[in-house]
């Protein structure tokens, strides 16, 4: 039944769920934010901030020229789905056929969609994104085998999204709740569950255990693809060092005090954030080994000429 | 509405479509009907449709660093079933005669003995490898492709043979796709031979190949990476057999064996369908600084734990001098006579016949010997003054290192050329898969069409497209009966008067 994976492969599936993953989330903190850029509300530094530049007061449009068009920068939505689009290139015998087309028409449209962008404001170039990140995880939901390969990718996009959650919840404000919740696409579903009740947003994204982009679903997902990647033989313990930085981090996160969650945000979220380092590491060191390049030195001179 | 074919003026050439003005020949017929009445307007439409589905599915190949769509012409070119059978035959008969030269070269040398072939020829061929003598296989050539042209009298030639790592079955795979998805109505006329039996019988002529002592062998094609101009391809064929793509740098050999790098430790290797060049391969013993191979494998080879396909040492059969001592070899291994015979070509290591070509350059093709993808061709009445001149010194340091042959104006066939098809010289080739027994042809094969007016090297590197080939059958109305099925089921609520009526009884 099990059939293994190069590991070069198995590299290039766990980003390939990353990139798409982060593209998605690029585009909707950028949807919320321009939309509320309409009512003279948001400040773009901290946009910057959640991706990790921090740097001048932009203007609107140099903004998504840097984060959303700019195709040579890989942080950007458009790095992103070209970096995401070369990788699938190179494991196309792996990924389906639907899988493949869907990043590289989507590639291929990106310049269409920003000269629209142009015209029409951004929205239409985010939500194009957005749709075909879904599309393509609804693809490989629909097209892949349960193996190995599906499983990189779900841990590359769990991983991405908490990530993500994280940056977003460090530097979200009191006031900031709705576009927290649509930058996740969140506000429907926690609108129906908690009636729009603000001070349970947080207890929502973090430990909300049936809604899939709250930080405790994924995080479970990604334990789930790792224990299937190396079931545990042993009768005690954790071996997977990966598994074990993010299990230990759900469950801290899980045994918080509700009415503490608040207070322990930051502390929280530097966790999550060393057990998604921790983890990547560690996933890397366990299955992303290549040979080491053969270095070739022949010995004496009767080997020239052989 | 003015016909699409009105202005089609032939070419100095024999024409693949019309006997003469405005007369298809017998196969072309009802493609002529079913693209007569199609205005310009439409046709270009078809055509853009065409060239999308290839961008969307990414059918590129690598052009100075650029990925370029293939482009893929309209019109197809159809061949019918009495000529398929004759390129079948000859094709076979041409595989077959390099496979026993070959096994000849890496074993006894039996042919230099006597005679046939000169031993000047063998040390000097840059891809004869002493490193590959004595390997045991049972097979060297897995996969062929046979260049094949038709000439002004409209018979077949045979232009080169490759056997080392020919490329191109991907655009005839996919070409066909794009060709029923956009142009259906064509397919309903005609018994077209699908083509996709191909993978499968690679596949299977791989396993066959496989190490004896393997039961369930596993296959992996090799690929340089995702740069090398034929990338697509290599992707496509693994997906197609599902089997492994690997790099170089995921294979690692020990005592003698070949291993794969998996997430779950190393995995053996037992077929490597390998598009790398022999040059490449192997770092022990060629390129000492090669990334592309893997260090080991030839040797892997020697010891008969992994097979190499096509066998390293290949190349010395699709020299191009070789190339004019296939007839000869025809005769000494199998006692024929060529069904389709070579372009006339002229040896020039011989005194006399180098001063007479030199002295008719203008007149003559020159080729160099181990030139790949129309490199270094000149064809003489079309060069200029300088470029004769350059190649009269070029030919004269090194005779061995090119042949002379008659400039043969190739077949043209219709090509969509703006909104009008324009006359354009094709060639063919077909893929032969030679499982050991057997040497099966795909039914079809690339048609590469030269896009320029005039030109005559038809490569994709030198701005080729390619054209859908049909190869039509011969059975008539012998169509398989689809199964039938009872209608699909269906939710069903009994109406409350039916269910009434069941109580009653």
């Amino acid at each position: 039944m099990r059939r293994e994976l190069l590991s070069r492969i198995a590299e290039t599936l766990y980003w390939i769920g990353r990139y798409v993953e982060r593209a998605d989330d690029i585009a909707r903190l950028l949807d919320v934010s321009v939309h509320r850029t309409i009512g003279g509300e948001e400040d773009w530094r901290s946009i910057l901030a959640i991706l990790g530049h921090e740097q001048m007061a932009p203007t609107t449009d140099s903004l998504l020229r840097r984060l959303a068009f700019d195709a040579g920068d890989p942080s950007s939505i458009a790095g992103c789905v070209r970096a995401a689009r070369e990788n699938a290139r190179g494991v196309r015998e792996i990924i389906s056929t639907e899988m493949w087309e869907c990043l590289n028409v989507t590639w291929n449209q990106l310049p269409q969609q920003r000269a629209g962008a142009g015209r029409l404001g951004p929205h239409g170039y985010l939500r194009y994104v957005s749709e075909r990140a879904s599309l393509f995880f609804g693809l490989a939901d629909a097209t892949m085998s349960r193996d190995d390969g599906w499983r990189f990718i779900v841990l590359g996009r769990c991983l991405e999204r908490v990530d993500m959650t994280a940056r977003l919840l460090a530097v979200h404000r009191e006031s900031d709740w709705r576009l927290l919740l649509q930058a996740c696409g969140a506000d429907e579903s926690f609108t129906r569950t908690h009636k729009g009740d603000s001070s349970r947003v947080l207890e929502f994204l973090l430990l909300d255990r049936l809604f899939p982009r709250s930080i405790t679903y994924a995080l479970e997902t990604a334990e789930e693809c790792l224990a299937d990647l190396t079931p545990d033989q042993r009768r005690a313990g954790i071996s997977d060092p990966a598994r074990a930085s993010i299990g230990r981090v759900r469950m801290g996160l899980e045994y918080t005090d509700l009415a503490e969650l608040r207070g322990q945000l930051p502390l929280l979220l530097i966790a999550l954030q060393e057990a998604c380092v921790a983890a990547s590491e560690a996933i890397t060191d366990r299955f992303f080994q290549t040979a080491a390049p053969a270095g070739w030195v022949r010995g004496g001179q009767s080997w020239v000429g052989v | 509405m003015a016909d699409v074919f009105d202005s089609y003026a032939l070419a100095d050439a024999w024409d693949e479509m019309f006997e003469g003005p405005g007369v298809p020949r017998g196969p072309y017929r009802a493609l002529f009907a079913a693209l007569q009445p199609l205005g310009a307007e439409e046709l270009r439409f078809r055509a853009e449709q065409l060239a999308r589905v290839f961008t969307d599915r990414g059918v590129t190949f690598d052009y100075a660093g650029d990925e370029r769509p293939f482009p893929l012409d309209l019109i197809p070119r159809i061949i019918d079933a009495a000529e398929w059978d004759l390129i079948g035959r000859a094709v076979r008969q041409r595989v077959r005669t390099l496979e026993a030269f070959l096994a000849d070269v890496y074993g006894p040398r039996q042919v230099f003995h006597d005679g046939v072939v000169p031993w000047s020829l063998l040390h000097s061929s840059p891809h004869f490898h002493r490193v590959a003598h004595g390997i045991e296989v049972r097979t060297r050539i897995h996969i062929a492709g046979i260049d094949i042209v038709r000439d002004e009298h409209g018979n077949f030639r045979v232009l080169e043979d490759n056997v080392r790592t020919p490329s191109g079955v991907s655009y005839v795979l996919e070409n066909r796709l794009a060709m029923m998805r956009t142009l259906p109505a064509l397919f309903a006329e005609q018994r077209v031979r699908p083509v996709d039996e191909y993978p499968a019988r690679l596949l299977n002529a791989l396993r066959r190949a496989a190490p004896a002592h393997v039961a369930d062998p596993t296959v992996v094609v090799l690929t340089p990476g995702v740069h090398n101009a034929a990338y697509f391809e290599h992707a496509l064929l693994a997906r197609l057999m599902g089997v492994g793509l690997v790099e170089g740098r995921d294979l690692v050999c020990e005592n003698n064996r070949v291993y794969m790098i998996t997430t779950h430790g190393k995995r053996p290797v037992h077929v490597i369908y390998r598009r790398v060049d022999d040059e490449y391969l192997d770092p022990l013993h060629f390129h000492a600084d090669s990334t592309l191979g893997c260090p080991g494998l030839l040797n892997a080879a020697r010891s008969r734990n992994v097979t190499i396909a096509n066998a390293v040492g290949n190349g010395v059969a699709d020299d191009k001098l070789l190339y004019t001592y296939v007839p000869e070899l025809m005769k000494y291994y199998l006692g024929e006579e060529p069904l389709i015979g070579n372009v006339e070509s002229y040896r020039l290591e011989d005194r006399d016949t180098l001063d007479w070509a030199l002295g008719n350059l203008s007149g003559l093709v020159l080729k160099p010997v181990d030139g790949a993808g129309g490199k270094g061709i000149v064809i003489g009445p079309q060069a200029s003054e300088e470029t004769l001149d350059a190649l009269a010194t070029a030919v004269r340091d090194d005779p061995r290192g090119w042949i002379a042959q008659r400039p043969v104006a190739l077949s043209t066939s219709p090509s969509l050329i703006g909104e009008l098809p324009r006359p354009r010289h094709v060639d063919l080739r077909p893929f032969a898969v030679n499982d050991g027994d057997d040497v099966w042809l795909l039914p079809g094969g690339l048609t590469r069409v030269a896009l320029p007016e005039g030109e005559l090297v038809v490569n994709s590197s030198q701005g080729g497209g390619s054209k859908d080939t049909w190869v039509l059958t011969d059975d008539r109305g012998a169509a398989a009966r689809p199964m039938e099925y009872g209608p699909p089921p269906a939710h069903w609520e009994p109406s409350r008067s039916a269910a009434w009526d069941g109580a009653d009884q």
